[in-house]
């Protein structure tokens, strides 16, 4: 399974995510309040609403069009109307980059 | 204001509200169901400080709506039996019976509270005093958000067409409604689901919805249990004061939330996918935004349901340029309405077109009307700008 390149560490803010697009799939990262960085499959479970224009809140997503929450770190889904869980990816930062381990 | 010449949404003949009707089936294949909708532009940074949750708003607004509960209570039992409880009963009436919709649906959709548990306590107090099942409701308020005054998909449309005038007025007296809650709520406690709750509520919650719903009924018939005892024990009239405090309110205090209810969405265009078309922004009273939490800014709200409810008039600001002009007060908003609203019981297919201001961008007729079946041969684009 291949570490892949996907942004600069500065192109996500404090607690905040982006949307990153690769092979054909679409995903989010997550930056969190202590500068960790997270990988997340971009489209909500519930209605497959990207949830790059969600917020991000301690260590959660909520989903912008029904406030479904999912915890970033695990995937989690926690509160309806999502009940299915998001797919995670390992994150890892080196030269500034962020490299997540599709597959 | 300007009024629509020709039909804004779709032309139906016969509008089938069901779930699982002829309409329902339409609205997928026609694409008008979980689309895409129109949005003002607000850039990120200014829209992640909108969205940004604090309990402080929120605690405060409950614990003055707790403390008035017993205010307005204590009120009524101490003058009980003379003119002087009336005031007290209404006041009552209203905290109860209409400020529990906006806090079921502001905690419904989480952004009340930043703290979770908060938002969850409170919807479960709000949904049994409005007598909404928390389940139910919770989902079918997830699909009024994904496919809004959609025919056919929303199951929370208020004006159904044909309108009947007389139940609309009956709405504000509440008890055709808490008939029918109470029979809903009865029913799920049996254990039964509708075939539309089963269309619109995952399988994995039904077993949650049959249980709140028994919560809900043993708590009323409990409170049947001690007014009736109050009665042959010879309380006379104070045997009511259990179901005046309890349940009772759901029907003569639903009249505020009934009023803000119906100006949401009433008299304007059904099957479309810009807010603006049909939703209604109005100016009003600080007491009744107070009762109301602010969802008197409803087209904000739905283009932004993150955007918690304290925060919606700096929405209000932020966009007001990009959205026709609101209302100037209830009153003003009624008699918009109520004009569409005749109208539409002669052809169904008139709504109320505001035009925009210069500074908006135009509705974005396209995204329901590039739809196949119905393309019309407009080009997709925008089509001027009103
Ligand atoms: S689409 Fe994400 S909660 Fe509904």
């Amino acid at each position: 399974m291949p570490w892949v390149d996907a942004c600069a560490v500065d192109d996500v803010e404090e607690e905040d995510l982006i949307r990153w697009d690769h092979d054909g799939r679409t995903y989010v990262i997550v930056r969190s309040l202590d500068n960790e960085f997270y990988c997340t499959d971009g489209l909500c479970t519930h209605e497959q609403v990207h949830l790059s224009d969600g917020l991000v809140m301690d260590n959660e997503i909520e989903c912008p069009k029904h406030n479904g929450l999912f915890d970033y770190r695990t995937g989690k889904a926690l509160r309806a109307p999502v009940c299915e869980d998001l797919r995670t990816y390992a994150t890892r930062v080196g030269n500034g980059r962020i490299m997540v381990l599709v597959g | 204001m300007s009024k629509s010449t020709t039909p804004i949404g779709s032309e139906l003949t016969v509008r089938d509200y069901s779930l699982t009707g002829a309409n329902t089936r339409q609205a997928i294949e026609n694409g008008l169901s979980a689309a895409e909708w129109y949005h003002s532009d607000v850039p990120r940074k200014n829209l992640k400080s909108l969205m940004k949750r604090r309990d402080a708003p929120a605690i405060r607004d409950t614990v003055i709506w707790i403390a008035l509960h017993f205010v307005f209570a204590a009120g009524g039992l101490y003058f009980w039996g003379r003119w002087l409880c009336v005031p007290f009963w209404f006041a009552y009436g209203v905290v109860y019976g209409s400020a529990c919709d906006s806090r079921w649906h502001e905690c419904g959709h989480g952004t009340a509270f930043r703290t979770r548990w908060m938002n969850d306590v409170v919807y479960h107090i709000a949904s049994f005093q409005i007598m909404r099942n928390p389940v139910n409701w919770r989902w079918s308020h997830a699909r009024h958000h994904t496919d809004t005054l959609i025919v056919g998909r929303d199951p929370e449309i208020a004006w159904m067409h044909p309108i009947s005038l007389i139940l609309k007025a009956l709405a504000f007296v509440g008890i055709v409604e808490t008939w029918t809650s109470l029979k809903v709520l009865t029913r799920n406690a049996m254990g039964n689901l509708s075939q539309e709750e089963r269309d619109y509520i995952p399988e994995s919650q039904w077993p949650k919805a049959i249980f709140w719903a028994r919560v809900h009924i043993a708590i009323y018939a409990a409170v049947l249990v001690v007014s009736f005892v109050l009665l042959v024990s010879g309380a006379a009239w104070k045997s009511l004061i259990p179901i005046l405090l309890i349940g009772g309110p759901r029907v003569y205090g639903c009249w505020h939330f009934v009023m803000t209810g119906l100006l949401q969405h009433g008299g304007l265009a059904e099957n479309v996918l810009d807010h603006r078309l049909n939703s209604r922004t109005l100016y009003m009273n600080p007491i009744s935004r107070w009762v109301y939490w602010n969802m008197n800014y409803h087209i904000e709200h739905h283009m932004f349901p993150m955007v918690p409810y304290y925060s919606l008039p700096a929405l209000h600001e932020l966009i007001k340029d990009d959205l026709p002009p609101p209302n100037t007060s209830i009153w003003d908003g009624y008699r918009e309405m109520m004009g569409s609203v005749m109208r539409q019981r002669v052809d169904p297919n008139h709504a109320i077109r505001k035009s925009l201001p210069p500074t908006a961008r135009p509705y974005r007729e396209h995204l329901h009307l590039a739809v196949p079946e119905r393309n019309t041969g407009l080009e997709i684009g925008d089509q001027g700008g009103t």
